[in-house]
C-alpha cells in the first residue's frame, strides 16, 4: 500500500492535475472567503466554504478520473494485480493518495478562521468541525469518483459519470421533494429501489437465483407490512431517501453549527461502502 | 514448480483456454508455443493471478492462485506482452517502486535493483524518463521488472518482441543465464525463438492442450520415419509389382511421373530402405532417390496448429506413438531441403 501511495501521491505532483486541483479549489476557497468574510463582515468562515462546495462538482471527477480507469488502459494494473499486494491495498494506497491531495486546500483552509480571529470574533470551533465535515464530504465524493474510475477504462467516461452522479448528490434534497408522499407510491419507489438494488448487487454477483431470491424476499416484507399497516408507508420514502443526502449532514455543521455524529458517519459508511464497490468492481474483473 | 490442473477460461460461449494441464519443474526453460490466439496470454495471466480461472487450479510452489494469491505471487516475476510500465517515472524511480511493490526488504532493495539493472544493461537510461525510451529499452525496464528481486519463478510474455536482433540475442542468453538457477517461462509465437532458448515445448492449439515434451523428443515423435518418398525409373505398373513384393507397405500413392520416372509416397511400418532397395534391384528397375520424411519442429509445429482442425488432429495422432529413435536415420541433406521448403510459409505465420 505504502509504494502506490507514494507513487501515486508523487504522479499527482509531477503531472498538472494535482496542482491544478489544489489551486482551483485553494482559489475559489480565497474568493469566497474575501467575499463573505473580508469583505462581507460575516464571522463564520463555515458560509464560505458551504458557498465553495459546488466546485467540487467540477474539480474531484478531475481529480479521480485517471486513478483507475488510465491503469487498465495503460495495462499497468497487470503489474499491480500481479504484485504481492492485495486489491484492497492497491485501492486504498490510490484512495489515500487522492486524500492527500485534497488535504492541501484544506489545509491551506484551516488559516482562514485564524485570520478573522485577528480581524475580530471568530467560531473556533464550529469553523474547524465545518473544515472537517469538508474534508469527509469531499472525501465521499473522491470515493465515488474513485468507484466510477475503476469501472472504465476511458477517462472522459469516468469524469462525466462521477460529475453526473456529484451533481445527483448536490439536487438530491431538491429531487426527494417530487416523490409521491402518498403510502401507494411510497410502496411502489420502495419497491422500484429494492428492484435496482437487486439488479446493481447482481452486476457483482452475476447470479440471478441468488439476487432473485433475495429481491423476492424484500418485496415480499414490504409488501406485508404495507398490507399490515399502509398509514406508516405515508412519505416513508421521500423520509428515507432524504436521510441520504449528503449536504443535510454538511448544513448541520455549516448552519447549524451542531457536530452531526449521525452525519459523521453517514460519511465514514459511504466511504466505506464505496470502496468495497470498488475492490468488488476490480475483483470481479479478472472473472470476465 | 508450477502445477496447472484442468485450467478453462471461458469468455462467454468461447473457451479461450480450454482444460489445460501441465507441470513445469524446477530449473526448466519452458516455452509456450501457439499462433496468434491460441491462449498463451491467457493462460499466463491466470498463472501470475490477474485473471481467475472459469475451472481448475494452478498451484505455484505449493501455493494455489486462489486461495493464497499473495504467497503465490512472491514466488512470480511477470512480464506482460504489454511492459506494465508508467511513463512518468524515470527507470530508477520505477524499479524502486517496484521493489517496494514486491515487498523486497528495505536493506536489500538497492542492491537487488542494481542486480536487475545490470543483467539488463540499463546502466545508461536509469535517470531517464520512460516515456522517453524506444520500445527495445522499455522491454528492458520491463524485463528488470520482472527478474527484480530475484523470483523463483519468472515467466515471460513474449519478451524479445520489438526488439533488434542483438537485443534479441542479448535476451535470449539472459534468459539462459536466469535458467541457471530459476524457472523460467516463456511464450512466443516464433518457433526458433523457443527452440533457441527452451528445454521443454508446451504446444497450444485453440487454447487446448497439443503436445508437451522436450524439443527434440517432439521432433522424434512427430517426424514421418514410416514414410518415404520414392523416385524410380520405369512405368507406374512395374513400380507397382515391385512394391507388391515388399512386405510392410500399407500404401502408396503416385505424385507425378515424368516419360520414364514415377515418384510416390509409402505409408510403411518400421524403415523399408533396404527391403525397397533390394526388391527395386532384383527387378532391374532403377531407384533414383528414396527419402523418409523427416519432419523440422517447425513442420511440426505448423501442422499441429493447423486452421484446419483436420489436419492439426492427423499430426497429433503421431503423437500418440512411441518415439522410435533408433530407425531415425540421419538424413540430413533432404531434412535440411525440407525445412527450407517450409521455411517460407512458416515465415508467413509469423506475421
Amino acid at each position: 500500500m505504502k509504494a502506490i501511495y507514494k507513487r501515486e501521491v508523487s504522479s499527482y505532483f509531477n503531472s498538472m492535475i494535482g496542482w491544478l486541483f489544489i489551486a482551483i479549489l485553494t482559489v475559489f476557497i480565497g474568493i469566497y472567503f474575501m467575499a463573505y468574510n473580508l469583505f462581507g463582515g460575516k464571522p463564520y468562515f463555515s458560509d464560505a466554504l458551504s458557498a465553495t462546495l459546488f466546485v467540487f462538482m467540477v474539480i474531484i471527477p478531475i481529480l479521480t478520473m485517471r486513478s483507475m480507469a488510465e491503469e487498465r488502459r495503460s495495462k499497468t494494473d497487470q503489474l499491480l494485480l500481479t504484485s504481492p499486494a492485495s486489491i484492497g491495498s492497491v485501492i486504498l494506497g490510490k484512495y489515500f493518495a487522492l486524500l492527500t491531495v485534497f488535504l492541501v486546500p484544506v489545509a491551506v483552509s484551516c488559516l482562514c478562521p485564524i485570520i478573522i480571529k485577528l480581524n475580530g470574533t471568530a467560531y473556533l470551533k464550529a469553523d474547524y468541525a465545518t473544515i472537517f465535515a469538508f474534508f469527509l464530504l469531499g472525501a465521499v465524493e473522491i470515493a465515488v469518483g474513485l468507484l466510477l474510475s475503476s469501472l472504465t477504462e476511458s477517462q472522459i467516461i469516468a469524469a462525466v459519470s462521477t460529475f453526473g452522479i456529484l451533481l445527483v448528490m448536490y439536487l438530491w434534497n431538491g429531487l426527494v421533494g417530487y416523490l409521491p408522499t402518498t403510502a401507494v407510491g411510497s410502496l411502489v419507489g420502495l419497491i422500484i429501489v429494492v428492484v435496482v438494488i437487486c439488479f446493481l448487487l447482481n452486476l457483482l454477483a452475476s447470479d440471478w437465483k441468488i439476487t432473485g431470491t433475495v429481491g423476492a424476499f424484500a418485496v415480499a416484507i414490504i409488501v406485508g407490512l404495507y398490507l399490515r399497516d399502509s398509514s406508516k408507508f405515508e412519505s416513508l420514502l421521500p423520509n428515507a431517501l432524504g436521510k441520504f443526502s449528503l449536504l443535510n449532514a454538511f448544513d448541520s455543521f455549516a448552519s447549524d453549527h451542531v457536530f452531526d455524529l449521525s452525519g459523521m458517519l453517514l460519511y465514514l459508511s459511504l466511504i466505506a461502502l464505496l470502496l468495497f464497490l470498488t475492490n468488488q468492481v476490480l475483483q470481479k474483473r479478472r472473472w470476465n | 514448480m508450477i502445477e496447472v490442473k484442468n485450467l478453462v477460461k471461458r469468455y462467454g460461449d468461447h473457451n479461450a483456454v480450454d482444460h489445460l494441464s501441465f507441470t513445469v519443474g524446477d530449473g526448466q526453460i519452458f516455452g509456450f508455443l501457439g499462433p496468434n490466439g491460441a491462449g498463451k496470454s491467457t493462460t499466463m495471466n491466470m498463472m501470475t493471478g490477474y485473471l481467475a480461472a472459469t475451472e481448475g487450479d494452478v498451484i505455484v510452489e505449493g501455493h494455489n492462485v486462489l486461495d493464497d494469491p499473495e504467497g503465490a505471487k512472491k514466488c512470480i516475476g511477470y512480464l506482460p506482452e504489454i511492459p506494465p510500465l508508467y511513463p512518468d517515472m524515470t527507470v530508477m524511480e520505477y524499479l524502486r517502486f517496484c521493489a517496494e511493490l514486491k515487498k523486497i526488504d528495505k536493506d536489500d532493495r538497492e542492491n537487488q535493483i542494481g542486480k536487475a539493472i545490470a543483467l539488463t544493461h540499463l546502466e545508461d537510461m536509469v535517470n531517464r524518463l520512460i516515456k522517453n525510451l524506444s520500445k527495445g529499452y522499455r522491454q528492458r525496464v520491463g524485463l528488470a521488472q520482472a527478474i527484480l528481486g530475484f523470483p523463483k519463478i519468472i515467466i515471460l510474455d513474449e519478451p524479445t518482441v520489438g526488439l533488434d536482433p542483438k537485443q534479441v540475442v542479448e535476451i535470449r542468453a539472459l534468459i539462459r543465464h536466469l535458467a541457471e538457477e530459476h524457472t523460467v517461462i516463456i511464450s512466443s509465437h516464433i518457433l526458433s525463438e523457443i527452440r533457441a532458448v527452451c528445454d521443454h515445448v508446451l504446444i497450444i492449439r485453440k487454447g487446448k492442450f497439443v503436445a508437451c515434451d522436450t524439443p527434440e523428443n517432439l521432433e522424434e515423435m512427430l517426424s514421418s520415419s514410416d514414410q518415404m518418398e520414392l523416385l524410380a525409373k520405369g512405368s507406374e505398373e512395374t513400380v507397382e509389382q515391385i512394391l507388391m513384393t515388399v512386405d510392410g507397405i500399407q500404401r502408396h500413392t503416385f505424385t507425378e511421373h515424368t516419360d520414364d520416372t514415377v515418384r510416390m509416397t509409402l505409408a510403411t511400418s518400421g524403415d523399408l530402405r533396404e527391403a525397397l532397395f533390394f526388391a527395386f534391384a532384383k527387378a532391374n528397375c532403377p531407384l533414383l532417390e528414396i527419402k523418409p520424411r523427416m519432419a523440422s519442429l517447425e513442420d511440426v509445429f505448423l501442422d499441429l496448429t493447423d486452421d484446419d482442425d483436420a489436419v492439426a488432429a492427423e499430426a497429433a495422432k503421431l503423437l500418440k506413438r512411441e518415439p522410435a529413435a533408433e530407425e531415425i536415420p540421419a538424413q540430413e541433406v533432404p531434412a535440411a531441403e525440407e525445412t527450407e521448403k517450409k521455411e517460407g510459409k512458416s515465415d508467413e505465420s509469423n506475421l
